[in-house]
């Protein structure tokens, strides 16, 4: 790779060819502040704050999309520049509405932290009135809130390039420009999958998740009501950053204290219905490969991709596994197996998720959801909500002493941990496949071929003489790809493919910490693994309570009551549902 | 869907090997949105989801990009185009009652078309007659200082 040489703020540097000034800048220890600027995601030059002085040049230049040339002089911060960067604030700020004290971001706001410390403390500029388009509440996962819109497009070239969603994009012109579906219909008549990405990287108040928790509050504060929670594999190596801790620490025991602290009858865990999903889904692909059934089998527990391949590969349904998700296992169970073996009426359990994922409220809300006989999970809380909620009691779980899982749905494997990372969910059913076939002890557990951040991943693992060939996606630019090379024939030799919608996988998901980058997810994927090393049992088929739960509940694995309470089926969708019948 | 949906005769098929004549072309998608609505009159919603199939782009991009032109409409005209002027001299002599008196005798409003689809009623910016003012024109007819009274009386001259 070519370098070139240039000078930033009387400090050279030298960088590859097609490395930005910003970037450059930053390279050595110079920041530049930037507002629309996502690191290889949305390089657009839109909000122009990270402008510059280039020597030579007639006018300041946008940093962020300004490439590193050989001998460029650079000043990031002359009297000039601090001016012009304080001016462009005010005209973004001349028409946004000043509602930061009732604001979903209020001190955790890009644009309010710019405000601040570039010093602006007076608008110059007569206030114009863009449209102030309505709330868009339509979604049952993202609200969209456009006035608060400053056009930065982080969220469209999420949908775009990352997702391959194109669900929202600017829509008309001028003052009336928003970022929406076509036509500017709501949320729910789009494609939107409802993966949250968008609300990960919006920096102000225009995108974020729909607001459960005063629900959660209400269940909490009714005595007639048994709540039950669980905790999805993700949230353990996460709910530690909102209370200052790093990103992958993990804190399973103090979250579960929190939540009973939050006054929970019974805090379960997600992990044990993962376990049980690697049993149900790994039989299932057993019983593909012995019969000639449809293969690859794929994933099925993340529900945007699920929507995802609903929409635009609807003739690829049959590929997915019937194996309900861990959030809705864990649903059907807590209000059949738990209720009778509690002694409690189901209509009187609350099913409360605590879900790394937008998606998830999506999920539990699907007509076909209720196989309990009522509906399997009632609330879904994402991370950051459950964060709200303890600082809103004024639990700090960061000081808080571990406390173990309730009995029954509590116990599980280091398998069922990895589910919150990419590719864990194939190296937890290989661990389960392998010794299931071959009927030995798998000597080496670690499938390394499949951790990690690459895209797209595979493996191919012998099973004494059967070679069992698998693929690993996440992010759905990168499923997308997949699903074509299945379309087309060309992954004819493969068994098993695993799909999580967001990068990542579920440690990166839409309902996270905001901010969320692939460092913060590398942290967290180091963390998940941390926790399945540490556990005592690490493949499903050991997990002792979930042994017991097909003894004296379900029979077997695929069994009919399985069938009925574990499996579900899929619908196929319009790629265009906005443009109606 | 039916082409006669908006009482125009054109001819889908001709229309859609336009279409399938800028495949895999994204860039092509000004030239095809600018032939669907000289053909049809507008930009009906089962040719955009059209031309983003074949253009390998979302309905979200050929939306953001068609509603970007005021040239593209969206909803089918009417058989006569009635256009408001509201520049500053029709404004001020009283431009808004005549548009009160249009929206409730059409029982529309400004930028929609009736249900019989028989008018559509635009405002603009000044069409530079301003010595007339108040102004609208029906089709290729101007009526000058126009009494909000009159305009049932004007409407009835339409077919
Ligand atoms: S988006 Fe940010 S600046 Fe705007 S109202 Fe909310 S907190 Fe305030
Ligand atoms: S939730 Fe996902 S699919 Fe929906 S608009 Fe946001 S990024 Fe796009
Ligand atoms: S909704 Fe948020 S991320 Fe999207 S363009 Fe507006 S401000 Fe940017
Ligand atoms: S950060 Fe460079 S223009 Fe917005």
């Amino acid at each position: 790779m070519a370098k070139v040489k240039l000078t930033i703020d009387n400090n050279t540097v030298e960088v590859e060819q097609g490395t930005s000034v910003l970037e450059a800048a930053r390279q050595i220890g110079i920041k530049i502040p930037t507002l629309c600027y996502l690191k290889e995601i949305n390089v657009i030059g839109a909000c122009r704050l990270c402008i510059v002085k280039v020597q030579g040049a007639r006018s300041y230049m946008a940093s962020c999309t300004l490439p590193a040339a050989e001998g460029m002089v650079i000043w990031t911060h002359t009297p000039g520049l601090r001016q012009a960067r304080r001016m462009i604030m005010e005209l973004i700020l001349s028409d946004h509405p000043m509602e930061c004290l009732t604001c979903m971001r209020h001190g955790r706001c890009e644009l309010q932290t710019m405000a601040e410390s570039l010093g602006v403390r007076d608008i110059r500029f007569q206030r114009v009135s863009k449209t102030m388009y309505e709330k868009d509440e339509s979604s049952p996962s993202i609200i969209r809130e456009p006035k608060k819109c400053i056009y930065c497009r982080r969220c469209v070239s999420v949908c775009n390039s990352v997702q391959t969603v194109h669900a929202i994009g600017p829509q008309l012109r001028g003052f009336n420009t928003v970022i929406a579906p076509p036509y500017n219909l709501p949320l729910d008549k789009s494609v939107c999958v409802n993966c949250g990405q968008c609300s990960l990287v919006c920096p102000v108040g225009a995108i974020y998740e729909k607001d459960d928790t005063d629900r959660a509050w209400a269940a909490l504060a009714d005595p007639s009501k048994h709540v039950v929670v669980q905790t999805a594999p993700a949230t353990r190596v996460t709910m530690g950053e909102a209370f200052g801790l790093p990103p992958g620490t993990p804190v399973t025991g103090r979250m579960v204290a929190a939540l009973r602290r939050l006054g929970f009858d019974r805090v379960f865990d997600t992990d044990f219905t993962a376990d049980l999903t690697i049993i149900e889904e790994g039989n299932e692909l057993l019983h593909r490969v012995k019969n000639g059934g449809v293969l690859p089998q794929i994933t099925s527990c993340s529900p945007g991709w699920i929507k995802f391949i609903e929409h635009f590969y609807p003739e690829l349904l049959d590929h997915l596994s019937s194996a309900k998700s861990p959030q809705q296992m864990f649903g059907s169970l807590a209000k059949t197996f738990y209720a009778q073996k509690a002694g409690i009426d189901p209509k009187d359990i609350v099913v409360v998720s605590i879900m790394p994922c937008t998606a998830k409220k999506y999920e539990a809300l699907r007509p076909e959801m209720e196989d309990s006989g009522y509906r399997d999970v009632d609330i879904v809380l994402t991370s950051r909500e459950l964060g709200r909620m303890l600082k809103e009691a004024c639990i700090d779980l960061a000081n808080l002493p571990d406390e173990e899982y309730d009995d029954p749905l509590g116990l599980s494997t280091g398998a069922a941990a990895i589910f919150g990372a990419t590719g864990g969910v194939m190296e937890a059913a290989l661990r389960t496949v392998y010794e299931v076939v071959t009927g030995e002890t798998l000597g080496n557990i670690d499938l390394v071929q499949v951790r990690g951040l690459e895209g797209i991943k595979e493996a191919t693992i012998d099973l004494k003489g059967l070679p069992v060939k698998v693929l690993v996606a996440h992010g759905l630019k990168h499923a997308r790809a997949l699903m074509d090379r299945l379309k087309a024939g060309e992954l004819k030799d493969y068994h098993f493919i695993e799909v999580m919608c967001c990068p990542g996988g579920c440690i990166g998901g839409g309902g996270q910490p905001i901010g969320t980058n692939s460092e913060m997810r590398q942290l967290r994927i180091d963390g998940i693994y941390k926790v399945d090393s540490a556990m005592e049992y690490r493949k499903s088929h050991e997990n002792p309570a979930v042994k017991e739960l097909y003894e004296q509940f379900l029979g077997e694995p695929l069994s009919e009551k399985s069938h009925h309470l574990l499996h579900t089926k899929y619908t196929g969708r319009s790629n265009h549902p906005e443009i109606g019948e | 869907m039916s082409c006669c949906q908006d009482h125009q005769h054109y001819d889908r098929e001709v229309l859609a090997g336009f279409i399938e004549g800028y495949r895999g072309q994204p860039s092509g998608l000004i030239q095809v949105l600018s032939k669907i609505q000289q053909t049809t009159g507008f930009l009906p919603k089962d040719l955009m989801a059209t031309t983003a199939e074949r253009l390998d782009l979302s309905l979200t991009e050929v939306y953001g990009t068609a509603s970007f032109y005021a040239f593209f409409t969206f909803r089918p005209r009417g058989r006569h185009g009635i256009t408001l002027c509201n520049g500053t001299a029709c404004y001020v002599k009283g431009a808004g009652q005549v548009l009160d008196s249009l929206e409730k005798e059409l029982n529309i409003r400004a930028g929609d078309t009736t249900g019989d689809r028989k008018y559509s009623l635009d405002v603009v910016r000044c069409i530079g007659c301003c010595a007339l003012a108040p102004v609208i024109t029906i089709d290729e007819d101007v009526y000058a200082g126009v009494d909000p009274e009159k305009v049932p009386e004007i409407l009835e001259k339409y077919e």
